[in-house]
């Protein structure tokens, strides 16, 4: 009769570890975040009651119902109760997942007043690029055959191109405190994933494709960049820093860049 | 109902050795050598595993073992990154394909599929021979990986292009050795479908007299169901794998855009779609999980009723669960590509079918809490991982419906909380039911009996364990840790996770041990277990009307007449608590 104790003791382990919270989410940094951090915790709770409940109960019913020599009551199932449980289970689980879709189309499809600022995001195995289009707001033309990681032209910026003249290239991403900023995330070779922990979001870069991804970072600070989708034998290490500075600073940098081309 | 009575086997048993053991046509033999396919395999996918946890939380140290192994992957017997994420591609193709897809299926459900509608064998007993020599081959072809320039694949199970297309300039074990990995899977596809064909058409065509498909037992539908569904799968991943190889091999682009620069050169393909490949491959898998555990459903439910002495709680409701399980499977493939970079509109829509599939699931759960409530349980060991797996089904489904919203796997998307929600769903759950199903089914197949008292030792330990090792992978999710990682040093937000990670490894580890008392208990009880009666659990199944083992030729020349339902357990005023299918009253 030991296995009621073990599904318990193990339900209690489980809920307890999961309520320290020792290993958890990051500090949000920015309304999005905090949002997520909400609808998860909901959604945590009513799946931690669930789970609970059901160990426990099913923990109770090995006890309850061992063998001692009794007979066993015959039934056959209980339509009523078949009917109950499929609408509660559906409300419920189709309710958890309605509720968050806002969230969803909020980052990936509501229309944006202030698209303003762009940013080019280009990777490799195993590195990231950042390209800014500098004073002008104008992206140079490129060409991939021009792409020379060496020469410190991985977007493959054509020269001649007055637009690309004073583009910025960088291998941190740094943006303005609370504006939204557009990423064009590109990539190269292979599928990589674009992932900032503190934002709670991510995004695959797909060879062939330009994916616009909107992100907005209100707290100054620098956070990783972590690739997220099996990129190669060096996906472990395909970092760089998302840096979150304040709008004069950012005007600051940008200037400085700018002149330094 | 075809009439299946007096149809003539192929026998195996008056040839030689090869005709009777290696290349027979009898589907328990058959089923066997499934079973032995799996259990291999298993053991050494576990073994990568934990190779893996431990250079995970150990990565300076050297292994001398590594080294004999893997004189390139391990120089000094430290394991690089590249042979770290090719045992993670190996251990993770071997498990999903060699032990989840086979086990339940072509392992149980031929043994006991025929058997249990009283047929004489499959349908097709060639046919069936032929599948279990291409999974083999299958088998073979993937491990030769190992053993190639460039070693074994490091793209995952999963194997995305353009990784997986654009050969060796894509890193170590892109070469040969995935190309080795598209055919191995081929292969297995093929195998697969055949076995799909013979399922079906044994289930529609070989019941005997009086088992109507409502009076199959859960185990048949399990089989069934999957068959079907690996029907439609199969061949979408055969398909996907075919186009995949011939961008390999061939030149093509299916799934290579232009301007691919790899490694600083520039390749020559135009027009491909890398997203493609990822809708054929989750079209095939995300029924494939199902592929893998409806079996198991099947076999607990049989086993939850038997040592409780009832009827399964709503056998209607469960098959309708099933059938339904089987149709959304394949309409949800989307929620492994929310942030794909497919259209935002067509998230919300998978998402909200991948949590009404969670419907069906909660509806057996509840059902197997029906089954055993007002039961007089006996916890055998078969029971005792039936009830495990009813423990491990919840805590692996609730997280899955936290996947299941865009919003939120927009966080966990390949991180090490997907890594422990599919564990716990996916192996962990198929592995407790294939246990339950091996003890049950054991002293039929042998004649011989397991011993139940390190059979219970070997459940309490192994339940302890998964659950030590799969909660905190949730945790590490819950920091952000991204799964596939080679190594934790790079990051300063992983460092703070290494006492959790030690942890998992240790309890990987010590669970991985505690397996060999599962080798030792089959193969000891194999040849030295006690005798078996014919039937031991006082089940209701055709299969324990006959000796144990049944002969070759099952039930002969007088197939049995079926006059009731497969659970009929405690029927009131019956002579006794148990009432068989065969029996009038
Ligand atoms: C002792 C038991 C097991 C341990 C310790 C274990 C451990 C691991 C580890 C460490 C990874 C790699 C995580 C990463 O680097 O991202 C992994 C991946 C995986 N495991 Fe297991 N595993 C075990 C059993 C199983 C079983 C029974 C299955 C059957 C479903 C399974 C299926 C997989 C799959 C499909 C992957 C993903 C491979 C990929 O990312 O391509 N594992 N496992
Ligand atoms: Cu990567
Ligand atoms: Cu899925």
């Amino acid at each position: 009769m030991l296995l009621p104790l073990v599904i318990w003791a193990t339900a209690v382990l489980v809920a307890a570890s999961f309520a320290i919270k020792r290993w958890w989410f990051p500090a949000p940094i920015n309304a999005h975040a905090a949002s997520f951090d909400s609808i998860f915790s909901v959604n945590l709770l009513i799946m931690g009651v669930i789970f609970f409940v059901a160990q426990a109960l099913l923990g109770w019913l090995i006890w309850k119902h061992r063998d001692r020599g009794q007979q066993a009551r015959h039934s056959e199932g209980s339509t009523r109760l078949e009917i109950l449980w499929t609408s509660i289970t559906l409300l419920l689980f189709v309710g958890a997942g309605l509720a968050s879709t806002g969230l969803w189309y909020e980052v990936h499809l509501s229309a944006l007043a202030d698209a303003g600022l762009k940013i080019e995001v280009a990777a490799k195995q195993f590195a990231w690029s950042f390209r800014y289009p500098g004073p002008d707001g104008k992206f140079g033309k490129t060409d991939i055959k021009l792409v020379n990681d060496a020469a410190g032209n991985p977007f493959g910026i054509v020269e001649n191109d007055p637009a690309g003249k004073d583009d910025i290239v960088s291998s941190a991403l740094r943006v303005p405190a609370g504006r939204h900023v557009q990423l064009l995330l590109q990539s190269r070779d292979v599928i990589h994933n674009f992932f900032v922990r503190e934002l709670r979001i991510k995004q695959d870069l797909v060879p062939g494709m330009t994916i616009p991804f909107r992100i907005r970072a209100d707290k100054p600070g620098e956070y990783e960049i972590a690739c997220s989708e099996l990129c190669g034998l060096g996906h472990h290490q395909m970092r760089s820093v998302l840096v979150v500075v304040s709008q004069q600073d950012y005007d600051t940098w940008l200037r400085r860049q700018a002149a330094q081309r | 109902m075809a009439a299946p009575a007096g149809r003539p086997k192929v026998t195996n048993m008056n040839h030689g050795f090869l005709r009777r053991y290696l290349f027979s046509t009898d589907h328990k033999t058959i089923g066997l050598q499934y079973i032995t396919l799996s259990i291999f395999a298993a053991f050494v996918g576990i073994a990568l595993s934990v190779l893996m946890r431990f250079h995970l939380v150990y990565p300076e140290s050297r292994w001398r073992l590594l080294e004999t192994l893997w004189p390139d992957g391990a120089p000094g017997g430290v394991m690089t990154p590249e042979l770290y994420l090719s045992l993670m591609t190996m251990h993770g193709t071997i498990m999903v394909f060699f032990l989840l897809t086979t086990v339940p299926q072509g392992g149980f459900g031929n043994y006991f599929l025929p058997l249990q509608i009283g047929a004489a064998d499959m349908a097709f007993p060639r046919l069936n021979m032929l599948s279990f020599w291409t999974t083999f081959l299958s088998f073979v072809v993937l491990c030769a990986a190992f053993f190639v320039e460039g070693g074994a694949p490091l793209a995952g199970w999963t194997a995305y292009p353009p990784l997986s297309a654009v050969g060796q300039i894509a890193g170590p074990g892109q070469g040969l050795g995935q190309t080795l990995w598209v055919l191995s899977i081929a292969l297995f596809c093929i195998a697969s479908l055949m076995g799909a064909i013979n399922f079906i058409t044994t289930t529609l065509e070989l019941r005997t007299r009086g088992m109507s498909l409502l009076r199959m037992p859960l185990t048949c539908w399990g089989w069934f169901t999957t068959a079907i569904i690996s029907l439609f799968a199969f061949g979408v991943l055969l398909a996907g794998g075919v186009l995949l190889l011939l961008d390999r091999e061939a030149g093509t682009s299916f799934f290579l855009p232009a301007g691919l620069m790899i490694n600083d050169k520039l390749l020559a393909n135009k027009g491909g779609s890398p997203l493609l490949f990822q809708h054929l491959f989750w079209f095939f898998g995300h029924p494939e999980v199902y592929i893998a555990i409806l079996p198991g459903m099947g076999a607990v439910s049989t086993i939850l009723a038997t040592f409780s002495r009832k009827p399964v709680f709503g056998y209607r409701a469960m098959i309708w669960a099933m059938l339904i399980i089987g149709f959304l499977s394949f309409v949800v493939w989307g929620h492994h590509m929310f942030i794909s970079g497919m259209s935002p509109y067509s998230s919300i829509a998978f998402s909200l079918l991948t949590v009404t599939v969670g419907v069906p699931s909660a509806i057996k759960t509840f059902n197997w809490l029906g089954t055993i409530w007002g039961g007089s349980l006996r916890l055998t060991t078969a029971m005792l991982f039936a009830l495990g797996f009813v423990s491990v089904f919840i805590s692996g489904g609730l997280t899955g419906l936290i996947l299941g919203q865009p919003a939120l796997d927009s966080y966990f998307h390949d991180t090490y909380f997907v890594v422990g929600h599919f564990h716990m769903i996916m192996g962990v759950a198929t592995v407790f039911a294939a246990f339950a199903a091996t003890f049950y089914w054991f002293p039929k197949m042998r004649g011989r009996m397991m011993n139940e008292t390190l059979g219970r030792i070997h459940f309490y330990l192994t339940f302890i364990g998964v659950y030590a090792i799969f909660i905190p992978m949730h945790f590490a999710g819950i920091a952000g840790n991204p799964r596939r990682y080679a190594d934790f040093a790079q990051f300063d937000f992983l460092k703070d996770l290494s006492f959790l990670h030690k942890a998992t490894t240790h309890a990987a580890f010590f669970t991985a041990a505690v397996q060999l008392l599962f080798l030792f208990n089959f193969l000891w009880s194999w040849w030295k277990g006690p005798k078996a009666g014919q039937n031991p659990w006082h089940a209701t199944t055709l299969e324990w009307t006959l000796p144990s083992p049944p002969p070759e030729e099952n039930f002969g020349h007088n197939p049995p007449q079926v006059h009731r339902g497969p659970y009929d357990y405690s029927l009131p005023g019956a002579p006794k608590d148990f009432l068989m299918q065969q029996e009038e009253r």
